[in-house]
């Protein structure tokens, strides 16, 4: 079974999230990065299948040179190869995006044969598009579902056959059946991500990552400046320390009528 | 005309479409247009009749027979085919899992720009779009030029609310599928839950690192049982596998909206404060007077949970014997 996972490098901020001077961007000065989550989800995904069906992951991401660290990350994991669709900085939009990995799986898919399952996470953690896997799917002429937190696929996961793809609803959950190659987007408890071995580190380091320039057309959205929410401040009433503080909390849920 | 695509489930419109059309409303008044709207699979009168009290002038119906549940490709389908024969100024849905998915297959099959989570839109030759990044931590102001702007407003982004009322014209819209659009419509549907779940809880226990191990939750368990409430937790806390993701509050976990959310052990990191801060009232239970969840808090106790948590279940017990 040949799965491509579409992953995106994203910082990882703690208590707040600060904008640079000039809105422009994240200020990740002081930040480490990370994957996305729906996308570690959807990395741990397809190496569970190819463990059950065999086979092999791809990973794809378009991002900044410095990206290739989640690719490697992916392949600590159990990822096999990595493709690089380098841009300068991180402002493209959904269109465009979408536009320059279309054209990267083509390539991809016209040198090693095509993907019979494709992830993408429902949106990413940052710009929240949600649309991304949506329109590479559509180009691709591939059915996609998003919202996606379990997979199964039929036969050996090859060739010919189905993928059956569950979404969580309020209070249940949706069953689609379709056909392969399939585009899913998938979400994070999707399952519990494993974390690398010392042998997948050192593996990891030695995959030779391929790099692509990203070229395509701009769309219709484009970034005029980010912020921050107007919070309300409110003062934080210490209700005592410790055990000692019980009385005062059933007061206030009491007061609050939950009692 | 502002053109409103509909979410609805077994015959009633579900509040993601009530908060469209509240949205939807505001808009179609900044624009000067007339705000229409559009039922996807069925046309039942009690959906008619809802979409008219929200204020929708003429309700499109699409409902083709072989369309009998939903499919993100044939309800991308229709509504990119309304975009083409209807040719509204401007099309909206609410950005609920389903409402942003829809919107992006029509936007593709458009080859149009689309826009997720708006907070606020001003019309324009280019429209200037307010929306949410981080999943509401971070707010994005973007142009828009397009042919249609396509949007989706964000989730409980305005709070529903009847207009006035009207007695909507119905129009049937005759829409073309063909079989690859049904590829993806459901096979199947699983109920799961039922009684509280965790975004309608009045109460949630919300658990961190903090409480140490999988068994430490067993007294969150038995508090929000005594409260008629469900645990939640942290993103530690799923990745550590003491709790199903399930349970986790946050930017990609459960948006609660309690009238309580009691968070112990929780640092309150900004992606989990986004899934929390619909709360009504936060009290946090921290060793850490400087934690982020007690400086956001209503209230708070300094102190170990551990010793916290059994105090407040034993008070409780009390005051209820
Ligand atoms: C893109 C992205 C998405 C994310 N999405 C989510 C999400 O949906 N939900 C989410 O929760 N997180 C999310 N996270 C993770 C988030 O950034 C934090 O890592 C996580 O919320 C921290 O969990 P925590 O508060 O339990 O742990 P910590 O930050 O380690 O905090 C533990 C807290 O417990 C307190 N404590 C320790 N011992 C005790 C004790 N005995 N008694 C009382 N207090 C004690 C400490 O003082 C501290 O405040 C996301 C991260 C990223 C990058």
């Amino acid at each position: 079974m040949k799965i491509l996972v579409c992953v995106k490098r994203v910082p990882a901020p703690g208590a707040k999230i600060n904008v640079t001077a000039d809105g422009s961007d994240v200020d990740a000065a002081h930040l480490g990065f990370t994957t996305s989550p729906h996308e570690e989800c959807a990395v741990e995904g397809a190496v569970q299948l190819v463990e059950e069906h065999s086979g092999e992951v791809t990973v794809l991401t378009l991002g900044p040179g410095e990206s290739e660290e989640q690719l490697r990350y992916a392949a600590s994991v159990g990822a096999a190869h990595g493709v690089l669709v380098e841009v300068d900085g991180n402002g493209w939009d959904p269109q465009r995006t979408a536009a320059a990995l279309t054209t990267a799986i083509e390539g991809i898919e016209a040198e090693r044969g095509r993907f019979d399952l494709i992830l993408f996470g429902n949106e990413s953690a940052d710009a929240g598009g949600f649309q991304v896997g949506v329109r590479v799917a559509r180009a691709l002429g591939r059915p996609m579902v998003q919202g996606i937190k379990g997979i199964e696929a039929s036969g050996d996961g090859s060739g010919e056959g189905t993928i059956t793809a569950r979404r969580e609803i309020d209070g249940g959950f949706e069953v689609y059946e379709i056909p392969r190659p399939a585009v899913l987007g998938v979400m994070e408890g999707l399952n519990l991500p494993r974390y690398p071995t010392m042998k997948g580190r050192l593996a990891s380091k030695k995959i030779e990552i391929a790099k692509l320039a990203g070229h395509a057309d701009e769309g219709g959205q484009s970034r005029i400046t980010l912020h921050r929410p107007e919070e309300a401040v409110s003062e934080t009433v210490i209700l005592g320390t410790g055990a000692e503080a019980a009385a005062a909390v059933v007061d206030v849920l009491d007061e609050l009528g939950v009692l | 005309m502002l053109l409103v695509i509909l979410e609805h489930e077994d015959g009633v419109l579900v509040e993601a479409a009530r908060e469209a059309l509240t949205f939807g409303r505001t808009l179609a008044e900044k624009m000067g247009e007339d705000l229409e709207a559009a039922l996807i699979g069925s046309g039942e009168d009690s959906l008619v009749e809802a979409a008219g009290q929200y204020g929708a002038e003429t309700v499109h119906v699409a409902a083709p027979v072989e369309l009998t549940d939903y499919s993100p490709d044939a309800y991308g389908s229709i509504v990119a085919q309304m975009v083409e024969s209807l040719e509204p100024d401007a099309v909206l849905a609410c950005g609920s899992s389903r409402g942003n998915e829809v919107m992006a297959q029509a936007a593709a099959r458009l080859d149009a720009p689309f826009v997720a989570n708006s907070l606020d839109a001003t019309p324009g030759d280019d429209w200037l779009i307010t929306r949410v990044q981080w999943g509401g931590s971070l707010l994005e102001d973007v142009t828009l030029e397009a042919d249609t702007p396509l949007l989706t407003c964000g989730l409980h982004s305005v709070a529903s609310e009847p207009g006035d009322e009207q007695n909507p014209d119905v129009e049937e819209f005759d829409a073309e599928l063909d079989a690859s659009d049904l590829i993806t419509m459901v096979k199947d549907r699983v109920v799961q839950e039922a009684g509280v779940t965790l975004p309608t809880a009045p109460v949630v226990c919300g658990g961190g690192r903090g409480v140490g191990s999988a068994d430490g939750f067993g007294q969150l368990e038995e508090l929000a049982t005594l409260l008629g409430g469900r645990v939640g937790c942290s993103r530690a806390v799923t990745n550590l596998g003491w709790r199903p993701h399930s349970d986790q509050v946050g930017q990609t976990g459960t948006r609660i909206a309690p009238e309580i959310y009691i968070a112990s052990g929780i640092s309150g990191a900004i992606q989990h404060w986004v899934g929390a801060m619909a709360s009504k009232h936060i009290l946090a239970i921290n060793t850490d007077r400087e934690a982020n969840m007690v400086v956001k808090a209503d209230w708070a106790v300094i102190g170990d949970l551990h010793e916290v948590v059994p105090a407040i279940i034993e008070e409780v017990k009390r005051r209820k014997a």
